[in-house]
């Protein structure tokens, strides 16, 4: 079988990881091993969800980015800015003047990422009306759309054929711009994401990638900057930018509910990537009564939870539904859809077929995996059961099947070497081998400049 | 290889988890995803079944390289009448276990679609043993 080569936007850096656990505990899809003192993720089972970067503690894990000097490859250098941006920053900052900060910061144009709401709700709601498959499944949130592809195959063909507004925009303002007769190849559209799923979608896994987004730049490093500018400005900004009308729907498109509020049908949305695991394992069993749409966001309050973003995600949401109520009342269907769609090609709007990626399986012929299956129970008579994650894999039935995989042994388990020291079968320097090959040299060495010791950042 | 599992009459909130437990199971084996949801929406039927009628009861589960074969034997009052139980929206649920969504008398029709082969046989006042089998 051809190996699939997908881009992952998570990275960790070898020189900051001291080899904890935090990470491997909360991966939702197990995907975390520590080895000689590192936590290394497995690319098949990594659906870019972030959660490991919001956990770490001495941020030793990253997102590889575009630089922000990339956008000089460009003369029109477009920033595509989710509404979750601008919900950083204080209610008293107005939307104006983040953006022509970013100016300041070298980009020529700023675009909504949400300016296609109302058209990719009308085709979601086509889409309802005609899928076999119920529920539809929202493809906003790409950490989902992999989520699927590697852990839920069989809900496959629920996932909807409509890309998320940001796509579709991108795709817009581009023509827009040659439209007013700037070259293409001038044009470079840059999207501040908030997230590595989005990075890890627009960088292309399988064959959606993304020719419409020519780079992604870390929001945080974004918003940092421009704090840095906002808070020490002297002079008044000069000329501020007329932007496109946004819907106060579009304003909370991102946020949970964002979509299942608009969508026809019974909709549900839920948020935060274990909870959706969970909900997506009885959807499966079909315990779950006739739904239409499902909206599924791999963070807690949707984009607002993005592990790129600054701000407290409670008070993004709040500040975002501020914004929002300011632009209810002019909040009307908008007329120009045709005028778009007429701009658009369907290549913007819809998305090539997704293809199932099943990454838990132990093997890809049915009686090896069997086989297999059976060592694994056999292991777990003698595995304790702890879940401790001392041996470098998350818990005791992954330690098992790590072993079956010849990636790891039944002595890497710490109370498995008591038990055979006790049978002396295994000696306290062999042990202490073992461990060093898990959690790296010295590491049961005396060290005050570790984390929380009485020596740390001296 | 067998798989066994208890489950306890009148405990919704527990109702599912053999079934979740098997479908881990079979998407390690790598079983196709279309055979897996079939079993799955078959064995979770039989194991509500248990939980919304029978006092108690067993599942087991025998997986080899041709066929998985679930047996779902209970302790409970039984089906009095097979072939009436087996016609689609027939139910004896209580009002108690329809408002829980259950028993919309769709049960055993559901799990006959979902299985190659499907055996019931019942003793009243004794209980029900299911047996289904899928081939591979």
């Amino acid at each position: 079988m051809a190996k699939q080569q997908i881009y992952h936007a998570l990275k960790v850096d070898q020189d900051i990881c001291y080899g904890c656990t935090h990470c491997m505990n909360v991966c939702p899809t197990e995907a975390i091993r520590i080895n000689e003192g590192k936590a290394r993720i497995l690319k098949k089972r990594c659906v870019d969800c972030g959660e490991c970067l919001k956990v770490c503690p001495v941020d030793a894990i990253y997102v590889e980015q575009d630089d922000l000097e990339k956008i000089f490859d460009y003369e029109c250098r477009v920033a595509l800015v989710p509404a979750v941006f601008t919900g950083q920053f204080p209610t008293a900052i107005t939307e104006e003047e983040i953006f022509s900060e970013m100016k300041e910061l070298g980009f020529t144009h700023v675009f909504q990422a949400e300016f296609m709401v109302d058209m990719i709700n009308n085709l979601m709601n086509e889409q309802i009306a005609q899928n076999d498959e119920k529920p539809l499944i929202s493809t906003f949130c790409p950490a989902i759309v992999r989520l699927i592809q590697v852990k839920f195959p069989a809900l496959i063909d629920n996932i909807a054929a409509v890309k998320p507004p940001v796509d579709a925009s991108a795709a817009f303002y581009k023509k827009m711009l040659c439209k007013q007769g700037i070259p293409e190849s001038q044009i470079g559209i840059f999207y501040i994401t908030p997230c590595a799923a989005k990075i890890a979608a627009i960088k292309g896994f399988g064959q959606n990638t993304n020719e419409v987004i020519d780079g992604v730049i870390n929001m945080s490093y974004i918003s940092n900057k421009l704090y840095h500018k906002i808070k020490n400005r002297k002079d008044s900004l000069k000329d501020l930018p007329v932007l496109p009308h946004l819907s106060s729907k579009a304003v909370q498109w991102s946020l949970t509910h964002g979509e299942s509020d608009h969508m026809n049908g019974r909709s549900l949305a839920v948020d935060e990537i274990h909870n959706v695991i969970e909900f997506l394992g009885r959807l499966e069993d079909e315990e779950i009564p006739e739904l239409d749409f499902l909206e599924l966001r791999a963070c807690d309050q949707g984009c607002a939870g993005g592990a790129l973003l600054q701000g407290n995600r409670f008070l993004t949401v709040e500040r975002l539904k501020i914004r929002a109520n300011q632009l209810e009342n002019d909040d009307e269907q908008n007329d120009d859809l045709q005028e778009y769609k007429d701009i658009l090609q369907d290549k913007d709007l819809f998305i090539t077929k997704i293809d199932p990626l099943p990454a838990m399986s132990l093997d890809q012929d049915f009686n090896e995996a069997l086989k297999k299956m059976e060592r694994i129970r056999n292991l777990m008579c003698y595995l304790p059961g702890i879940d401790c994650g001392a041996c470098g894999s998350p818990n005791c039935q992954s330690l098992a099947e790590d072993i079956v995989q010849r990636k790891a042994n039944l002595s890497n388990c710490v109370f498995m070497q008591r038990m055979m020291e006790k049978n002396r079968k295994l000696s306290g320097e062999h042990a202490t081998r073992i461990i060093e090959k898990t959690w790296g040299n010295q590491r049961l060495d005396k060290d005050c400049s570790k984390k929380g010791a009485k020596n740390e950042g001296m | 290889m067998e798989f066994v599992y208890e489950v306890e009459g009148g405990d919704f909130t527990k109702a599912g988890n053999a079934s979740s437990a098997v479908k881990k199971t079979l998407k390690q084996l790598n079983v196709s995803p279309k055979i897996v949801k079939r079993i799955v929406v078959a064995l979770y039927e039989a194991e509500v079944n248990i939980v919304a009628h029978a006092y108690k009861g067993t599942i087991s589960v025998n997986i080899n390289q041709d066929q998985i074969h679930i047996v779902l034997d209970d302790v409970g009052p039984g089906i009095p009448d097979i072939d009436l139980a087996m016609q689609e929206g027939y139910s004896t649920a209580s009002s108690k276990v329809r408002e829980m969504g259950f028993g919309a008398g769709m049960g055993l029709p559901n799990i006959k679609k979902n299985v190659d082969d499907l055996k019931v046989s019942s003793e009243v006042d004794k209980g029900t043993k299911v047996e289904m089998k899928t081939y591979l």
